[in-house]
């Protein structure tokens, strides 16, 4: 099974390989995030939910169940 | 082009400044008002470019792309693609943060493909000096093949150049960055030929998003569905494509635009801060800290100039029947329409004292991480994020409180936030709940320091807060939505808040209230009155005759006389009538007419309760406290033959007016945040539902 960004640690990298939610992954897109393009995951909301990522020296907040359909690569 | 004419829309993603430039551009010059059928914010100014050149400056939502989302989104979707839209631009400003080049460029290649004649303003150039960026500003303007104009919109700094850039005539791009696959040229065509579309894009539009188009009516939505049909052309199925293409040639741009890109480093500051604000601890201490000053400073700041307002109005009002000759208009004006824009001036302080500090958070960029911190658990009932400030502010007033939410993107969880606020006990609910425990608890002591009043008063608060959350989780499964709840956002780098924003944004949301609610508020209050001073006119002048003779038997002073006429004048006005009329649907929460009667006119506002029991008892004056609960304590319940207010029908009061709407200004501001009536009105009837049946079984219950 291929890794998601809900599964990344703190200051862990990884590069986006793909979108599993065609209407976030289109929204995800727009914000920047190409497949190809580096991801760092800052750090988690205090209930683990949000989470904090930095695409492209952007930082994003993305639920949990969003950051799950963004497939990576590291 | 006439001169004088031209109109200029301020384009960008969120956090971009766009605000900061239309203020810049327009000053005080400018007129707020909705978008015709939605709640957002139309912010439109005026400028002076040049010696012959007026414009018309619309300030836009925030977007990343023509492809919306949310209700703000569609808007600005609405007017770029569609010409006869009197709202479509001659020019736009596209602005720009320049620290953020990428994220701003996917629009402005969309705008290229839409031949619109654009400017770019590149934003932040301070910032990016200090992040070591440098762009070749000059590569980029004839790479875009479009002006590009450097400015500090905070400072103000450009704003003359970009003037002088805007008056000067403007033609579109030449580039075209989004090339149209060669299987659905066709269609393209056949669309564009239909509608005479000036471009392909549009035309792709229309195909893309038929149903985000409200322009479109819906037979011609149906011929697009069946032409796109027709030549097998799915909407979506282009999107993402589109979206890497055009990244495709941001990507190439940038790369020969920036000639030294920036460093990481130089966000460390705001990294530190966030770390401090989103602690797991910290930043729940630090958040409710903030909220506490907000609260405080919307219940008792506030005080002081409301004080000064109520006050004022009161001996204007005076003064005005002591100096006017007598007659109905002349009383319709010193005591129907002055108190009636005096009850709608009060709420200025706690207006312009919540949106200051919104304003702040906004500008400063913690309300992003207010969001980030709170989604988790609002989401649970329907509720958003931004949902926190406004439901604290509803504890001061419900007023600003919805005001506050059209910082809530999402309609579905706006709405819910709005409808739920009016819940929180607000501070007219106050002098109610102060005099009814003080009457039905007894002054003592739990183990020898916890005050039973003050026990039942934070339960009646604590009931508020349940009713609010609870009818959240109720909302979420009752109101259908198509719009999907999104929290993909942006954590903006910290600033210092820019004053003047601030400065408007307090302007802004004080000229609305007062010429939108005001006139509902207004016409409301004027209706009361006439209700509680007038009936029947022979009834009304017989109170004197009446009065007076019981006077002579019972040895009644002038001030006595005088409140006896006053109460007795209520009982037979339209209001007493109606009081009366309602008894028995108010008798089983073990209410009389007298209470009814003070239901009829504190549907007004709460705290008119206490004023009207004082009248009707004949006791003269509101504030002296102690009489009325006096007074109260020995009315005799005819019936039974003990008191009145017994603890049951005190506390069936008590949770009556926890519940209860009973705000007309509520109603009011609800009516213009949804856009009609609908929505106040089934407010209204759940809220006075909920409040009557909860009495209903208090009372029984305890009697």
């Amino acid at each position: 099974m291929a890794k998601n960004v809900a599964e990344m640690l703190p200051g862990e990298t990884a590069v986006i390989a793909g979108f599993s939610d065609e209407q976030i992954g289109l929204k995800l897109l727009e914000m920047g995030l190409l497949p190809g393009t580096a991801i760092r995951f800052n750090f988690s909301a205090p209930f683990g939910d949000p989470v904090c990522v930095s695409v492209s020296d952007v930082d994003l907040s993305l639920r949990v169940e969003e950051a799950a359909t963004i497939s990576i690569i590291n | 082009m006439e001169p004088g004419k031209l109109k200029i829309a301020l384009t960008g993603k969120p956090n971009a400044g766009k605000s900061s430039l239309f203020n810049h551009l327009t000053g005080l010059n400018q007129k707020i008002g909705n978008f015709p059928g939605v709640t957002v914010d139309k912010r439109i100014g005026y400028c002076q470019l040049d010696n012959n050149t007026q414009a018309e400056i619309i300030d836009l939502p925030g977007i990343y792309s023509l492809y919306p989302r949310t209700l703000d989104e569609k808007i600005v979707t609405e007017i770029f693609s569609d010409q006869q839209n009197n709202l479509y631009p001659d020019k736009v400003v596209l602005i720009a943060d320049a620290t953020n080049l990428k994220n701003c460029m996917l629009l402005l290649t969309q705008l290229i493909d839409l031949k619109i004649p654009t400017i770019v303003a590149l934003n932040m150039m301070d910032l990016a000096a200090k992040s070591g960026l440098s762009i070749d500003v000059k590569k980029l303007s004839a790479s875009l093949d479009m002006p590009v104009v450097m400015i500090n919109a905070r400072k103000g700094h450009g704003i003359f150049e970009l003037k002088r850039v805007l008056a000067e005539p403007l033609t579109a791009s030449r580039k075209s960055v989004f090339q149209i696959g060669d299987e659905i040229k066709k269609v393209i065509a056949v669309i564009r030929d239909k509608f005479q579309l000036a471009t392909d894009y549009e035309a792709y539009h229309f195909l893309q998003q038929t149903d985000n188009l409200i322009f479109l009516k819906p037979e011609q939505r149906n011929e697009i569905k069946a032409i796109a049909k027709e030549h097998s052309f799915f909407p979506h199925k282009y999107q993402g494509a589109e979206t890497i293409m055009r990244y495709g040639f941001i990507q190439e741009l940038l790369n020969k635009a920036i000639v030294k890109p920036s460093h990481r480093d130089w966000k460390r500051v705001s990294h530190g801060i966030d770390k401090v604000l989103t602690h797991k601890v910290g930043g729940y201490v630090i958040f409710f800290a903030v909220l506490f000053l907000i609260f405080q400073a919307i219940f008792a700041w506030a005080q002081i100039p409301m004080d000064f307002i109520d006050s004022s109005f009161a001996r204007l009002s005076n003064v005005l029947a002591k100096e006017l000759p007598e007659g109905p208009f002349f009383e319709l004006l010193s005591q129907g329409i002055v108190p009636g824009i005096g009850g709608i001036v009060i709420f200025i302080p706690q207006i312009a004292i919540l949106f200051a500090f919104i304003a702040i958070l906004e500008e400063s960029g913690y309300m992003a991480r207010v969001v980030f911190l709170m989604d988790k658990i609002m989401r649970k009932f329907g509720l958003n994020g931004k949902s926190v400030v406004p439901l604290m502010s509803g504890w001061a007033c419900a007023i600003p409180a919805i005001m506050a939410t059209r910082t809530i993107d999402n309609w579905k969880e706006r709405l819910i936030t709005i409808f739920v606020t009016p819940f929180m006990s607000c501070s007219a609910r106050l002098p109610v709940f102060t005099i009814l425990v003080a009457l039905i608890v007894p002054d003592i002591k739990l183990i020898g320091f916890v005050n039973y009043q003050g026990l039942v008063l934070m339960g009646l608060y604590l009931l508020g807060f349940l009713a609010a959350i609870l009818s959240a989780w109720g909302m979420k499964f009752l109101i259908k939505t198509t719009e999907r709840s999104f929290l993909i956002m942006e954590l903006p780098t910290y600033r210092m808040p820019r004053w003047s924003n601030v400065g408007f944004t307090i302007i802004e949301k004080t000229k609305t209230f007062v010429f939108e609610a005001g006139r509902v508020i207004l016409a409301i209050s004027i209706i009361l009155w006439v209700l509680a001073s007038y009936g029947p006119i022979d009834e009304m002048n017989a109170a004197k005759k009446v009065v007076h003779e019981q006077a002579v038997q019972e040895n009644w002073s002038e001030a006595e006389i005088e409140n006896q006429v006053a109460a007795y004048k209520l009982e037979h006005s339209y209001a007493g009538k109606l009081g009366k009329a309602i008894e028995p649907l108010i008798a089983p929460l073990g209410f009389d007419w007298k209470i009814g009667i003070a239901l009829v006119t504190s549907f007004a506002a709460r705290e008119v309760f206490v004023g009207t029991i004082a009248t009707i008892y004949s006791i003269g004056s509101a504030e002296d406290q102690p009489t009325i609960k006096l007074r109260l304590r020995n009315e005799i319940n005819p019936e039974t033959g003990g008191p009145r207010y017994t603890p049951a029908v005190g506390m069936s009061l008590l949770i009556f007016y926890t519940f209860a709407m009973q705000c007309m200004s509520t109603l009011a501001i609800v009516k213009r945040e949804t856009k009609g009536w609908k929505w106040p009105l089934i407010q209204l009837a759940y809220m006075t539902g909920l409040a009557y049946v909860s009495a209903f079984i208090v009372f029984q219950i305890m009697s």
